[in-house]
């Protein structure tokens, strides 16, 4: 126990000079590889002045202490073959882990040597609201020269990160992690502590990144479907059925391959500050247990991690302990946190690998017993091809053959079972349909007593407050043929009938919605989704975490119910590229009022085509995960697209606090003020 | 026609791009003054972005070898768009040229309704429009735009195009163009006759090189009908293309 602290290390990798790092070689998917191979010297020498008087960014350190001095300036770094400024604390990128310990009162100094203004947000963190970092809504933000000092005492332990949280410099290099340590002793054992902290780099400014996204929306996506994918479809599955596959896509004029706004086409993914080339690695013992706190500071990429040949047991989410759940790969939404045991036993080096979701590259390290070797790049998984339950599409809008077919039960009765063999054939996403019983819809929906423990898993989700749930989503099939073929202990709990999750009997509060030309789809039939993995992980062989998975590790049963519930809309246009809430962007939105001491429940039903990690600052959100006592706290939680989610807080903190989408670039839009009075 | 008096034409007429670039570059620092005045500063709202697309700029192995241009320029905040488009061939040092200059407005997820002035040219003779169109994408991902015209004198116009890109690679992409226009009377002046005048479809091969540039090679197929086709020697032209597309 003593010795396992002390081995956190945020970088183990070889030290990443500019003159390694120089020479990448093509693991890095970047469109800017003409650098490669060239003499760092001739190219530093031939960048643009000012670059020359910075200083070359250095490992990342670990700070620990109730008092920390950190320093936000720019640094020299070079991930692609061309060196670039990064914006950095101390001249680190990852800035330095900070340990603290749970009780102490801590004091950061932080001091702005940019020439514009800066600012850092402790992201999960549970403080007063003018420590929380958010200029302009919480302080007025750290001008040039100026020396902002952060006090604040704190009340929790685990994983989590810090930011800015001003313009796009987390985008540019500025974000470290922070492990606070128990006060109380850890449940856990383990040899050795790794932070595994993942990130996208762009060389581009990431205002043109914006800029790029508003002139052509499909500017970073290199895998759009061409004429040879749609014939070998035809080929496949004859014309008719290809072409209707293309159909309700073309119709709405989106697209089933667009899984990620900003790709490994400007991206290069890091790990610990790491890219591809110089790969992060970790050293154990055989038999030794590791626990890697994987934190995503990436701006926009959702990363799929597993390590090939390992089981990984998540024990904490968003820095709070839930229980034990083995799994063979996990999908981290931007600005999550996820800490998980494993115990290796080879001698040997096993990949961390964490693939973009879009698959359009990866970030890697390795858990290897010899510093000097590190294990094979894994394949990566095939392209997720995103399906109409992605898109919360009622099936009925698929086939204009089946006219009358609406949302209710009633017209789903009389459907003919052939179908619902077509609708099958129509959707790549869709597992095989025929394991499934439709008799069983009807139960669902109708609130029987006596469902089958199958049903139940199932029920939990999907009755609560929803009012018109088609028979027909996809995601609830992929669930129960889940929760078939990987039936383990831990699933099989939450399969148990639960008397726990009561009928929505508070007040519902929701905006009218401002459809228009801000946004280009509206999800019809939002369906909870937390036991669906995602698109690109569904049935894919592994047991892969869903929301589904976590429970708290301690009862939540003394929570009381809502007081009254919130339902927020995500909306956008993607053509256009802008974001919004209600169909409401923040510029335009009034700013929401929370009653301090109140407990609300808030839904989200997703209307676009993208996963959004919705974080709300300053206090927790209790994901409702399926039981009610074991509700897991989070600070960011993802909602997948077309789907609803819904989860509860207690507003304990009093002032202002921000409350937003955490993808970077949806942020402008996808934001709102809170108000705790 | 020669290789030799292709290049003569391009360097006879050396200020028309230079021209052409001044004209749009002018007209967005003016707009982009104008959209950022009036919107309310501040980092969280839309940024004003511009976007200066030549679709077309290419020669032609039709007679005398002209060279082509389609431009299509804006600047844009939030669904507030100024649109400035222009095309049109040179042929010999005489150019003919349709322009305008339009306010757009989104009005649904994807189509932008577009109001202001056209202003077209044919070798000396001007003619000056209101422009009232649609500009977006069609379901199945067809760029769509259609105008409205009228004039001084009454006489309408109606200007159809629509564009499909098929992509046979992720950078290798044929555009295919198709493009119908009509007029109500008769304008002698820029060689118009009323009804059905014209339409061309173009097939474009481009490369991307990167997104913003792409070389390319096609064809066009232009047939001409009723009164305009007396105008010109021959109702119906095809062609082989070569040019480049870019924006920035
Ligand atoms: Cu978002």
């Amino acid at each position: 126990m003593n010795t396992q602290n002390l081995s956190i290390r945020s970088n183990d990798s070889q030290p990443n000079s500019l003159t390694r790092r120089t020479f990448i070689k093509g693991a890095v998917m970047s469109s800017t590889m003409a650098g490669v191979g060239f003499n760092p010297t001739q190219l530093l020498a031939s960048t643009p002045g000012g670059i020359q008087n910075q200083s070359h960014v250095q490992n990342t350190k670990v700070l620990s202490g109730t008092e920390f001095h950190l320093d936000i300036g720019t640094s020299i770094v070079n991930f692609t073959g061309t060196p670039q400024l990064a914006t950095t604390i101390n001249n680190m990128l990852p800035s330095p882990t900070l340990i603290w310990r749970e009780g102490d009162e801590v004091t950061l100094h932080v001091t702005n040597h940019l020439d514009e203004m800066t600012s850092i947000h402790w992201h999960g963190i549970i403080l007063p609201f003018e420590m929380d970092g958010v200029p302009g809504l919480t302080f007025d933000g750290i001008k040039p020269g100026e020396t902002f000092t952060y006090k604040f005492k704190v009340q929790q332990h685990g994983s989590y990160w810090y930011h800015s949280h001003s313009g796009f410099q987390e985008q540019n290099g500025m974000y470290g992690s922070i492990v606070i340590l128990p006060k109380q002793k850890d449940p856990y054992h383990y040899q050795h502590d790794h932070v595994i902290q993942l990130s996208d780099w762009t060389d581009e400014d990431p205002h043109d990144v914006v800029k790029n996204l508003k002139r052509m929306p499909d500017y970073y996506n290199y895998q759009q479907r061409t004429l040879g994918d749609f014939f070998s479809e035809v080929q496949e599955n004859g014309f008719m059925t290809a072409f209707n596959n293309r159909k309700m896509w073309n119709e709405m004029s989106m697209m089933d391959r667009d899984l990620s706004d900003v790709t490994g086409a400007t991206y290069t993914y890091l790990m610990n500050g790491a890219n591809p080339s110089t790969h992060w690695r970790g050293v154990f013992k055989p038999g030794e247990k590791v626990r890697l706190r994987f934190i995503n500071s990436s701006a926009m990429t959702f990363f799929d991690i597993h390590i090939p040949g390992l089981k990984m047991t998540v024990i904490a989410s968003d820095g709070n302990l839930v229980q034990p759940v083995e799994v063979d790969q996990l999908r981290i939404g931007v600005a999550e946190t996820y800490d998980v045991l494993v115990e290796p036993q080879h001698e040997q080096a096993y990949a961390v690998f964490a693939q973009a979701l879009d698959r359009s590259g990866y970030a890697i390290g390795s858990l290897t017993t010899d510093a000097n070797l590190i294990a094979d790049t894994p394949e990566l998984d095939p392209l997720p091809i995103l399906g109409h339950s992605d898109m919360a599409m009622d099936m009925s809008k698929m086939d204009h053959s089946m006219p009358g077919m609406h949302h209710d039960m009633h017209d789903m009765k009389v459907m003919p079972s052939m179908e619902h063999s077509q609708h099958q054939e129509m959707n790549h996403d869709t597992p095989d349909m025929s394991a499934m019983d439709h008799s069983q819809h009807q139960e669902m929906n109708h609130d029987t007593p006596d469902m089958s423990a199958m049903d139940h898993s199932q029920h939990q989700e999907m009755n609560q407050n929803t009012p018109d749930m088609s028979a027909m989503d996809h995601s609830q099939h992929q669930s129960m043929n889940h929760a078939m073929e990987h039936d383990t202990p831990a699933l099989k709990q939450r399969l148990q009938p639960n008397a726990n999750l009561e009928v929505a009997d508070w007040p519902v509060e929701q905006a009218k919605i401002k459809w228009g030309p801000h946004t280009n789809m509206r999800a019809e039939d939002a369906q909870y989704r937390l036991s669906d993995p995602g698109v690109g992980l569904r049935n894919n062989g592994r047991k892969v975490l869903t929301y589904a998975d976590l429970r708290n590790l301690y009862p939540t049963n003394l929570e009381p119910k809502p007081d009254r519930e919130i339902v927020l809309n995500l909306t956008g246009n993607m053509e256009r590229y802008m974001w919004s809430i209600d169909g409401v962007p923040y510029s335009k939105a009034e700013p929401m009022h929370f009653k301090f001491g109140e407990r609300i429940r808030i839904t989200f039903i997703n209307n676009t085509m993208m996963n959004h990690p919705m974080h709300l600052h300053g206090m927790w959100s209790d994901l409702e995960t399926g039981d009610l006592n074991y509700l897991p706290r989070k600070h960011t939680i993802v909602v997948q697209p077309g789907a609803r989610i819904s989860y509860r807080v207690t507003v304990d903190a009093k002032g202002v606090w921000a409350y937003h989408c955490h993808m970077l670039y949806h942020m402008a839009g996808m934001f709102r003020k809170v108000i705790v009075a | 026609m020669n290789t030799n008096s292709n290049t003569n034409h391009f360097t006879k007429q050396p200020g028309l791009y230079t021209q052409l670039r001044g004209v749009i570059l002018y007209s967005l620092m003016i707009s982009a003054t104008t959209f950022s005045n009036i919107a309310n500063a501040g980092m969280m709202d839309e940024p004003v972005v511009t976007k200066v697309a030549m679709n077309k700029f290419e020669i032609t192995n039709a007679n005398h070898n002209p060279k082509v241009w389609a431009l299509n320029a804006w600047v844009m905040k939030d669904i507030q768009r100024l649109v400035l488009k222009s095309k049109g061939e040179s042929v010999d040092g005489e150019t003919s040229s349709e322009n305008m200059l339009l306010y757009g407005h989104g009005i649904a997820p994807y189509w932008d309704i577009q109001l202001g002035l056209g202003y077209d040219t044919h070798e000396n003779d001007t003619h000056n429009w209101g422009v009232i169109g649609l500009s977006g994408m069609a379901p199945y991902f067809f760029e769509t735009n259609a105008y409205a015209l009228v004039d001084s004198d009454g006489t309408l116009g109606l200007r159809l195009a629509t564009e499909y890109d098929t992509l046979f690679t992720q950078r290798l992409i044929l555009s295919s163009e198709l493009e119908a226009n009509a007029y109500s009377d008769d304008i002698p002046e820029l060689q118009l006759g009323s009804g059905l005048s014209s339409i061309a479809l173009g097939l474009r091969l481009r490369y991307e090189i990167k997104r913003e540039f792409a070389p390319y090679i096609g064809v066009e197929f232009h047939k001409t009908y009723g009164q305009t086709a007396d105008y010109h020697k021959e109702d119906f032209e095809s062609a082989l293309v070569a040019g480049l597309r870019f924006w920035f």
